[in-house]
């Protein structure tokens, strides 16, 4: 059914991405793929794997901007350019219109969880919900002709088989620098709700009114080493005022 | 609900889970091998693994592509065409080992100096550098003289120890962490781990990098360093604290040479070196008593300053004093770096302020009393939560040695070395100089058909230890330990191939390589060595280098090279270990030690290396390798890892020893051990005691622990070396006043590169170029997805990076006209190469970079021949010579660091100009034939398809 | 966005089926004449033709019959029901006419209500993308309406003069359509070049308020599915040419020769009038390519595009 559910889901399960602290290593995007290739619904297939052409269907991948300060608030050195590693995955939105574009019912909403799911036997491919995302959460799997996007990983985070702390979406278990939480961003108390509290957790592109329920923290404020700069305790020129210093520091050990 | 039946939430994730360690890079992370119908389903890091707790990096997660590669050698390969061509014939291992044993058996009997055996990506050092030593030539070396040898020689002969793997910053503890030239390298998830951990208490981070990428991209602060120049700023930075008083004083006259009185008699043979009583103990100025005393004297308090009479009427003053007089003077001061460095004078200063306030206003202290060496007791670890990491963008410069020094310098000058916050040693670690060996390869060392009289590698202590003959000239093939590089203690792999076809300082008849690419990525001038490669002798018709046996598990650019290829297996397939003999895994908390074993069979004709060295000693009959009768003593890797012993009750596994496995560290041989290591998830953990977790190197605790750990048989406490007294011993040489006398042609250079405190000078192609042709530095930064798999073989990992770009910076794109997608002509004084460039702001002004070794050759790793890696990838390789530029003096100088011979991979310099739009990079190679009878190639991937429901 | 063939011609064919289908609903041709019987023909081959190649795109063709099943929620469920419904009274209006010679004016109305709704639901498809903020406004629907009415009508006035007598006034009301339709097209150009895009890669990343955001590294270097489906992207310069040859082609030669038809004898009417429907079939082609190749989805906010 690709109506939206019409009660509130009782969980918004979801992710929470840490900008400020990312490194742009790719661990997310290769586990992912490592994960959901032999797990849920057809396998990851790439294309030309050893060719000019490679090309492959992965549910997360990292971008990298560059943000130059014109204007803008100075979070780095003064005026200085920097770079930000940017994960993107499916933002299972509230209100996701790749749910409810779907001619064949194959894209759903969880009513119990909000994760946004396609029915892989239901799927013509007709890539209408790829078009109707903004954030290019939903790649055609090529070789299968079904459209596949993040799960969150569903097939972990209630898997029984797993040890109880294991039960969290690959790519949030593999991140080395910890940029990716999980949980319940329905409940303030979680988590992941308080991060976005804290932190000033902020939508991707609000403006599309989607209202993703994955969120992103922004890098922290940061201050300027220059003006870190202090006036030199006990200065004086060349080294003979420092052995005068050195000798009394001596005689108080 | 009514979706639940379409989704099958609780399926197991596989048959089985087998526990293994990583080796997609040097981290050594614990890995949990899923395993499905007998393939691999899954890998993800294991959580009770004290390296990686769970996580896992990309390439970790990417094992199932390299290990399914179709790159893969499949049986041990005979070449039939010429070297280069890819013609080879399949032959069995019987005849492969029986050929190898024809060819290395002579060269053993004549002259075992003839066989150079080096190695790459080797995690087994412990075994190749002794089966080389059995086999008697001096000629072995791992990679580390092209890696990062400036880093473990500056450490080990400052503090004991080295950033590296062998140390790590106290991430729950410090409060300011200082990270200079790393993009990606060793230890990679516990960095990255680490920088979680800063992040979430608030700690500030600071990237010394001319690039912002990576680690620089999340730094707190970035100091966008101009490269070679990190010392200046390390340098100003102790001035600062020197002028700010912002030292610990009582931690130098405890624990570092500071107050060591150095002879003050210019022109004398000792003039520099430290004054000694008749033991050989060093004096220091004893300020109660005015006498010059042995240190460790319990009671003493010795002076940092003045200048004293000795008592044979000299004078000498203590070491500290000519520290703080060569860093007090101005030229050290923030303005007079600040256009050298690229960093302003505010930054630097602000940067120094931040190192003071935190080390001293912050300190910690944790609440465990302990006692040091000479038999104090304290109540408890005072902590400055400070540290720094550093790697390559330090040491990969000629003046790299020196610069690494300075910043061991600056962590013992505030008290940082091993307290809490600190940055920590990670056992074995630390270790003097003195518990190291000297190196071997002295003629009277090696000769016919006998065992090398020692190790290979070490630590020359002065002059006398280097390898060289009575007319000062180099006895090793890469010209290691000879005055060219004296303490080039991972030996210079970057060199053997050049000097082995130039015959200089001799011909050699057996080149053994394993897993080192050569023949692209790791040689500086790839196109020269191809030739050097390929070069025949024309009188004889015979390659310049005769015989080159290669041991790799893929198809490299190298193999096509090789004569005789032995066919490795994959990292999912062997045995390893990681050994404390070697390099483990150990914390600053834990002694730790790993294994690798089989977690799935090899499905074709391939051997572990290890196993086959193995092997290959035996039909040698090494010492070692077999016993009396000629029997060979080891099975295959497994059995040496659990049976061989390096010292009684020392193997290469400290864990589970004893024959029912309840010793550690030292202990009898346990047949079970390698069960026992596979039980407990492949790696073994022994906790160090809180008492002796900190100030290791002084710490009795820690010392008695070390010795009942069988890290050595007695205590080994480091006294840091701020002065160095060996360099001091080379410039004596090199002054003429010591024997042996430094041959004049090296003697101004030693004078400039030696200063036994640390120093700065700069990098050797900067000086020997004009500024005004070669403006500009050139660099690589290392891929976080590629760091250490630099084949593009797996399937997932190349599509990250499948070709790389060079990233010039917004000012340089605007003087040349460059926009995105424009291709240039970048220029060294050794050649040029025409690459695609693109914009980028967030780097140093003056330097440009790409990604490291993305270019390969079309038809290598199992590639297409017209696969973007190699017609728009490309390789900075070409632009860098392993020689610097002909001076006056007739001479070539290595491009090297000239203390340890470390490749100056980031001393090039270059210009760049606009070319004419291209489709090919160039230099552009010949496609490689795919070497063998190959695996054939899928169109398509599907992994993991069957298991879809 | 990807001008894929198949899209293209499905929409092209099926307005110009569903526009004829429209017209011999309202009952501007005799249904007793041969011509008559022939636009029945080809108005249900056009559309027939349409939906057909609008398979070619799927992934699996063979389950496309589940598209009929969201119609509550999906425009393209709608359009497929839609379409299928209006099989029934097309088909019936062309049974009536080819065997009974007759029109059935109640379901031929009915016809062409549906079938006027069935282009609406297509537009929809496109009109209802957020994501792609230049199809995102009403001026799409009206745009694919008014070029399936003016096409039903070029196509009748063809007819017409096939069966021997074109009315000044079909003439004129397909004059009339035309320029509706291509004021309607520029009106939606106008809109796609003044508009400020609502998604930037500031509100794509969040990042705006630390300064100028723009894409470094793309996260796979090759090309992939979003950036091969939507990354398409045709030179500003290019499209005005290209929109300036398909209102022509599309709009005035068309136009011009049905008027010039109305007083011409048969023989050349029916060569104008066959004018007449290849520029607009050729306008419609280019103005579909480029109702595509202009529009850019923000995803690119993401890829640099």
């Amino acid at each position: 059914m690709t109506l939206l559910p019409t009660t509130r889901p009782p969980k918004k399960l979801g992710l929470v991405i840490d900008l400020d602290v990312c490194v742009g290593c790719h661990a997310c995007v290769i586990s992912c793929k490592e994960w959901n290739t032999g797990g849920y619904g057809a396998a990851l297939s790439d294309q030309d794997p050893y060719g000019a052409d490679v090309t492959g269907t992965f549910l997360n991948r990292i971008h990298t901007f560059e943000i130059v300060p014109e204007g803008g608030e100075i979070v780095g050195e003064a005026g200085d350019a920097r770079i930000v590693h940017f994960p993107k995955s499916c933002l299972h939105c509230d209100d996701a219109p790749c749910v409810t574009v779907c001619p064949t019912g194959a894209s759903y909403k969880r009513e119990e969880d909000g994760i946004v799911l396609v029915d892989e036997d239901k799927c013509i491919g007709c890539g209408l919900c790829a078009w109707s995302c903004a954030y290019g959460a939903r790649e055609m799997d090529l070789a299968a002709g079904v459209m596949k996007k993040c799960t969150l990983c569903v097939d972990r985070i209630y898997n029984e088989t797993l040890a109880e702390v294991d039960r969290v979406p690959s790519c949030v278990r593999t991140c080395p620098a910890n940029a990716r939480h999980y949980g319940d961003l329905a409940d303030p108390s979680s988590n992941v709700s308080i991060l976005v509290a804290e932190r000033g957790g902020f939508d991707l592109m609000p403006e599309q009114g989607t209202r993703p329920v994955n969120k992103y923290l922004p890098p922290r404020p940061r201050d300027r080493l220059a003006d870190k700069a202090m006036p030199l305790a006990e200065n004086s020129d060349g080294a003979k005022g420092f052995f005068a210093w050195l000798d009394g520091v001596l005689d108080r050990i | 609900m009514r979706f639940e039946s379409r989704v099958a939430l609780s399926e197991p994730v596989g048959d089985e889970v087998r526990k293994t360690t990583c080796y997609m890079c040097a981290c050594r992370c614990g890995i949990d091998v899923h395993l499905k119908d007998g393939k691999i389903r899954y890998i993800e890091g294991n959580r009770d693994h004290p390296v990686n707790k769970g996580v896992l990096c990309a390439k970790g997660s990417a094992g199932i592509m390299q290990h399914y590669s179709p790159a893969r050698l499949r049986a041990p390969l005979l070449r039939t065409g010429p070297r280069g061509s890819g013609e080879f014939k399949e032959i069995s291992w019987d005849e492969a080992l029986k050929l190898a044993v024809e060819w290395l058996d002579p060269v053993r009997q004549a002259d075992p100096k003839k066989l150079a055996f080096f190695t790459g990506r080797d995690q087994s050092q412990s075994l190749t550098g002794f089966w080389a030593q059995q086999f008697g030539t001096p000629n072995y070396a791992a990679h580390g003289g092209f890696c990062s040898v400036n880093m473990a020689a500056a450490g080990i002969m400052t503090i004991g120890g080295a950033f590296w793997e062998f140390g790590a910053p106290d991430w729950d503890r410090t409060k300011l962490f200082v990270m200079f030239g790393v993009a990606e390298d060793h230890d990679s998830n516990p960095i990255k781990m680490g920088i979680a951990k800063l992040k979430k208490r608030g700690a500030r981070f600071v990237s010394v990098n001319p690039v912002r990428t990576g680690y620089s991209a999340v730094a707190d602060n970035w100091i966008g360093i101009r490269p070679g120049t990190d010392g200046l700023l390390i340098l100003t930075v102790v001035h600062e604290l020197l002028k700010a008083r912002r030292i610990d004083v009582d931690y130098l006259l405890r624990y570092s040479n500071a107050p060591w009185l150095v002879i003050d008699a210019p022109g004398e043979a000792d003039h520099g070196l430290f004054a000694r009583d008749g033991d050989g103990n060093a004096l220091v100025y004893e300020t109660v008593t005015e006498q010059a005393v042995p240190i460790g004297r319990p009671g003493a308090r010795p002076s940092l300053s003045g200048r004293v009479q000795l008592a044979d009427g000299r004078y000498a003053v203590p070491s500290f004093a000519l520290l703080a007089e060569k860093y007090l003077d101005k030229q050290y001061a923030p303005e007079a770096v600040a256009e050298s460095t690229g960093v302003s004078a505010e930054t630097i200063r602000g940067l120094a302020a931040e190192i003071g306030r935190v080390a001293f206003d912050e300190a910690i202290f944790i609440d465990q009393p302990w006692t040091d060496m000479n038999g104090q007791r304290h109540d408890g670890f005072v902590g400055r939560p400070v540290s720094f990491h550093a790697m390559r963008g330090l040491s990969a410069h000629s003046n790299g040695f020196q610069t690494v020094r300075a910043l061991h310098m600056l962590q013992v000058l505030i008290g940082a070395v091993d307290c809490p916050g600190g940055f920590r040693f990670e056992p074995p670690y630390p270790k003097p100089v003195s518990a190291h060996p000297t190196p071997h390869g002295k003629a009277e060392h090696f000769g016919s058909n006998k065992p090398l009289s020692g190790p290979h590698l070490g630590f020359p202590r002065g002059p006398e230890d280097l390898l060289v003959d009575s007319d000062g000239q180099p006895l090793r093939i890469d010209k290691a330990f000879s005055w060219d590089a004296p303490i080039s203690a991972h030996g210079m792999m970057h060199m053997v191939i050049a000097n082995a076809h130039a015959g200089d300082p001799y011909p050699i008849d057996v080149l053994f390589l394993y897993m080192a690419n050569m023949a692209w990525n790791s040689s500086m001038n790839t196109a020269g060595v191809i030739k050097m490669l390929e070069d025949k002798d024309e009188a004889t018709g015979d390659y310049r280098i005769p015989k080159i046996i290669y041991s790799d598990a893929y198809a490299s650019e190298m193999v096509n090279y090789a004569d005789l290829v032995l066919p490795d297996t994959t990292y999912l397939e062997r045995h390893d270990c990681i050994s404390l003999l070697d390099r483990p895994i150990s914390e600053p908390d834990a002694v730790q030690d790993a294994i690798r074993w089989p977690v799935v069979e090899p499905d074709r004709d391939v051997r572990a290396f290890q196993t086959v060295l193995l092997d290959l000693g035996a039909r040698l009959k090494l010492p070692g390798f077999v016993d009396h009768r000629g029997k060979a003593l080891y099975e295959d890797y497994a059995d040496y890892i659990v049976r061989h012993e390096r010292r009684p009750g020392i193997g290469p596994l400290a864990g589970f020893r004893g024959s029912d496995g309840s010793r550690t560290g030292r202990g009898a041989i346990n047949k079970d051990q390698l069960k026992r290591y596979i039980e407990n998830g492949s790696f073994f953990s022994a906790h160090i005691p809180l008492e002796a977790q900190f100030y290791k190197h002084a710490n009795r605790a820690y010392q008695d622990f070390a010795v009942k750990m069988g890290f050595f048989d007695t205590v080994q406490p480091v006294t840091f070396q701020l002065y160095q007294e060996t360099l001091q011993k080379f410039r004596l040489s090199a002054e003429g006043v010591r024997a042996p006398l430094a041959p004049e042609t090296h003697r101004q250079r030693i004078l400039d590169t030696f200063d036994p405190l640390p120093d700065w000078y700069q990098p050797f192609e900067e000086a020997a170029v004009s500024a005004g042709d070669f403006p500009y530095h050139a660099i690589t930064q290392r891929p976080a997805a590629m760091y250490h798999s630099w084949g593009s073989m797996n399937a997932w990992l190349r599509q990250i990076h499948t070709r790389n770009v060079l990233y010039v910076p917004g000012q340089i794109c605007d003087a040349q006209g460059l926009a995105d997608g424009d291709w240039a002509w970048v220029i060294s004084h050794h050649g040029r190469i025409k690459v695609p460039i693109a914009r980028m702001e967030a780097l140093n002004a003056n330097t440009m970079w790409t990604w490291n070794a993305i270019g390969k050759r079309g038809g290598a790793w199992a590639l297409d021949r017209d696969v973007p890696e190699a017609q728009k990838g490309f390789l900075m390789n070409h632009l860098i010579h392993e020689l610097l530029p002909p001076r006056g003096d007739g001479l070539r100088w290595s491009n090297s660091d000239p203390v340890t011979g470390q490749a100056a991979w980031y001393d090039l310099r270059v210009r760049i100009e606009k070319a004419e739009p291209g489709e090919v990079s160039e230099p552009h190679f010949a496609d490689a034939e795919r070497p063998g009878q190959p695996q054939p190639v899928p169109a398509e991937l599907r992994y993991g398809q069957e298991w879809t429901k | 966005m990807h001008p894929a063939p198949s899209i293209i011609l499905f929409s092209t064919l099926s307005g110009l089926g569903y526009g004829l289908a429209v017209m011999l609903g309202l009952g501007l041709l005799d249904p007793a004449l041969v011509s008559t019987k022939t636009a029945h023909l080809l108005a249900l081959v056009l559309i027939t033709g349409g939906l057909l190649a609008s398979t070619l795109h799927l992934g699996n063709p063979q389950r496309a019959w589940r598209a009929l099943s969201q119609w509550r929620s999906s425009w393209l469920s709608r359009e497929g029901v839609m379409a299928v419904a209006t099989f029934v009274p097309l088909l019936a209006s062309a049974w009536a006419s080819l065997f009974h010679d007759m029109r059935l004016p109640l379901v031929g109305l009915l016809g062409a209500v549906m079938c006027a709704v069935t282009v609406y639901c297509t537009a929809m498809i496109y009109a209802s993308l957020r994501a792609i903020q230049a199809w995102n406004t009403p001026l799409t629907p009206a745009c694919y309406l008014l070029f399936s009415l003016a096409g039903g009508l070029v196509l009748v006035a063809m007819f017409a003069t096939l069966g021997g007598s074109l009315s000044g006034w079909i003439a004129l009301a397909g004059v009339s359509a035309l320029t509706a339709a291509w004021t309607a097209k520029w009106a939606w150009w106008r809109r796609l070049r003044t508009m400020a895009p609502i998604s930037t890669p500031a509100s794509a990343t969040g990042l705006g308020g630390i300064g100028a955001v723009r894409l470094f590294e793309r996260p796979h270097v090759n090309e992939n599915y979003l950036t091969r489906e939507m990354g398409y992207k045709v030179a500003r310069k290019h499209a005005a040419k290209l929109s300036l040859l398909a209102t022509a082609a599309g709009g005035i030669l068309p136009s011009l020769v049905l008027l010039a038809a109305t007083i011409s004898g048969t023989g050349i009417a029916i060569i104008f009038c066959t004018l007449a429907f290849a520029g607009f079939a050729l306008g419609s082609l280019i103005e579909r390519w480029l109702f595509f190749a202009q529009a850019r989805h923000a995803v690119m906010n993401y890829y640099g595009g």
